[in-house]
């Protein structure tokens, strides 16, 4: 028991000390990537300092962050916080002026109990999305029309469609999701999905897909990157990023940035540099996202698309 | 040199430092006794108010928010807020994995305390500690990973279903039950065990006769904590369950929780929408269901003492 106790404390020693040198070498890594790049840039303009706090949506969260983490770099003087909390949170926090930033997946106007006409937009990236299928149902392209009859469970086996011989099996967003939102909108005319599985969490919406027979769902673009699940083409028309940036491929959605008047400061060079193009052609495709500066076509908060 | 005083001098000398000591420590208690009773109020205060903001600013019937099985908070032109769907599928979770986790635990203690206290105690004793330190969020990941595809392929359905919210659930309120059974059984004197031996009763006729009708008021709470467990759990349930919000008509149909549908919910919405307001009102209920458990206890506790 003694020797136990021993070896217990040893390894929470052990432990201690991995995790502090883990920690000890990221420090380290970000300083030096820091000074590096901080060093041509610092010269030309005035420094920034002070700090910003961001909230909002939980999939703008991984980009907004590492925008962040490469605007601290270039600016030592800058503490920005980038939490997640969903695009509801974001833009009530907004709203109230508890955070500099709310990010948000939908249009302020869309949300209940925003006053959307107090926030300031700042469209700083696109995101397209599909429906996608399990691989084994044998189905590449489908019709809107048809499509709408999947989710709305008019159609409830793949072979009516020309595919396997598999029942389908939906996998929904919650109701107040915004990726949800844009799917039903755009991708479903506005029809009510039937029920089914209902997750938040892309990862595990790609997972239940991948591992259920006959299972469909949406995801954004950035999540087929291997053959595990299938993205679906709608009406012919592949759900490319050029495809979303010509307008032919409806299923996008703005991500946004609200800010309670018009920014200022410190908020307003973070927004100015997520529209640098550094960012919006560089970093954005690496975290999945089209850049906004490339869209051939835009949209309001009612959904109308037209040329730009 | 000090010892050499008598006791007396000695007791005289430090009485006013003792004093002192006492009014600290007394103070310090009481300090802390009085965080732990305000928060308790503050957020049973802040929950009733925001709970209610539902009922009383949207108008919303509490009868047919407990009653209708309809939920669409999001349809723009009619929408409904039922979550009897919810409120049966919290039920209905628990108490399986109350029915499936209490012989476990139940027996378990008794193996540990009477069968073989020794080397027995010694191997399970870190296994239900173990239990215990496992994160929920791991505990719905395998649920995710290894149940529900393992339920889909063998037993049928989805696999997202209420049996496996049941099994995880269980799973994860087994430590509870077996840790809280285990004392309240060794905690029983042993003139209980010693007096059925001298009346020439069996092992087994001692644990079945005597014991357990002796521990069997602190059984039952470690059973009801155990399900008060399981109702609050919101994560590990969220991944295995399907949160489908159709009322289940088998133990194979995906179903959905209160908790899962705040979780899934909360971050979208915007505060002080309806919507958000009823997430608040299911919060409501859990809060309401956790004093009737805590009730449930008390009476429990109250009803037979040795």
């Amino acid at each position: 028991m003694k020797s136990l106790k021993k070896f217990s404390l040893f390894a929470l020693l052990a432990a201690l000390m991995v995790f502090a040198a883990a920690c000890g070498g990221g420090a380290s890594k970000d300083d030096t990537n820091g000074s590096d790049n901080a060093e041509p840039k610092t010269e030309e303009k005035e420094e920034l300092s002070g700090s910003l706090v961001i909230s909002g949506s939980s999939a703008m969260q991984p980009l907004v962050a590492a925008a962040a983490e490469e605007f601290m770099a270039e600016n030592p003087k800058v503490d920005i916080q980038v939490n997640a909390g969903g695009s509801g949170t974001g833009l009530s926090q907004v709203a109230e002026g508890s955070v500099q930033i709310g990010n948000s997946d939908v249009f302020a106007e869309e949300k209940e109990g925003i006053p959307a006409d107090e926030l300031v937009d700042h469209k700083v990236a696109v995101v397209g999305m599909t429906a996608a299928v399990n691989p084994k149902a044998g189905i590449k392209d489908i019709s809107q029309e048809d499509l709408i009859k999947v989710f709305t469970g008019k159609i409830t086996n793949w072979k009516e469609l020309g595919g396997a011989d598999q029942k389908i099996v939906l996998v929904n967003r919650p109701d107040s999701s915004g990726t949800r939102a844009v799917f039903n909108k755009f991708a479903l005319d506005g029809a009510t999905p039937a029920e089914g599985i209902t997750e938040d969490s892309s990862n595990t919406v790609k997972k239940i897909i991948s591992e259920t027979d006959g299972a469909v769902g949406y995801l954004a673009f950035s999540y087929f990157t291997d053959d595990t699940v299938t993205p679906l083409s709608i009406d012919g028309v592949e759900a490319t990023d050029e495809n979303v940036q010509t307008g032919k491929f409806p299923v996008w959605a703005y991500e946004h940035s609200y800010t309670k008047g018009e920014p200022d400061g410190l908020a307003k060079a973070f927004l100015d540099y997520l529209m640098t193009d550094d960012i919006q052609n560089n970093l954005l495709k690496e975290q999945g996202y089209l850049p906004v500066t490339k869209m051939k076509v835009e949209r309001d908060a009612e959904g109308n698309q037209k040329d730009i | 040199m000090e010892k050499l005083l008598p006791a007396r001098d000695r007791l005289l000398k430090s009485n006013k430092s003792r004093l002192d000591g006492e009014w600290r420590g007394k103070i310090i208690v009481i300090v802390c006794a009085i965080i732990m009773i305000s928060a308790t109020i503050a957020i049973t205060i802040f929950l009733g108010t925001k709970g209610l903001q539902s009922f009383i600013k949207n108008g919303i019937s509490i009868i047919e928010f407990l009653t209708s099985t309809k939920w669409n908070p999001t349809d723009p032109a009619n929408p409904a807020y039922g979550v009897l769907p919810f409120i049966f599928g919290s039920f209905a979770v628990t108490l399986l994995s109350a029915l499936v986790a209490a012989p476990l635990g139940i027996g378990g203690a008794i193996f540990m305390t009477e069968i073989a206290p020794s080397w027995g105690r010694k191997i399970l004793q870190p296994v239900v500690e173990l239990l215990v330190g496992i994160p929920s969020v791991v505990y719905g990941f395998i649920g995710l990973t290894v149940l529900v595809p393992f339920i889909r392929e063998n037993v049928g359905g989805l696999g997202f279903s209420l049996l496996s919210g049941t099994i995880v659930l269980s799973i994860m309120i087994l430590p509870t039950i077996t840790t809280i059974a285990t004392d309240a059984i060794s905690s029983l004197p042993n003139h209980l065990r010693e007096g059925s031996y001298a009346l020439g009763a069996t092992r087994w006729q001692t644990i079945r006769r005597v014991l357990i009708p002796a521990a069997l008021p602190s059984l039952l709470t470690a059973i009801i904590l155990g399900m008060a467990r399981a109702f609050g759990e919101a994560l590990a349930v969220q991944m295995v369950i399907g949160n489908v919000r159709d009322l289940p008509t088998s133990i194979l149909d995906a179903s959905a929780t209160l908790t899962t549908i705040i979780t899934l919910n909360m971050g979208h919405t915007t505060y002080g929408s309806v919507e958000n307001n009823t997430l608040w009102s299911m919060g409501l209920i859990l809060l309401i269901m956790s004093f009737a458990f805590i009730l449930l206890i008390r009476y429990l506790s109250s009803r037979r003492r040795l």
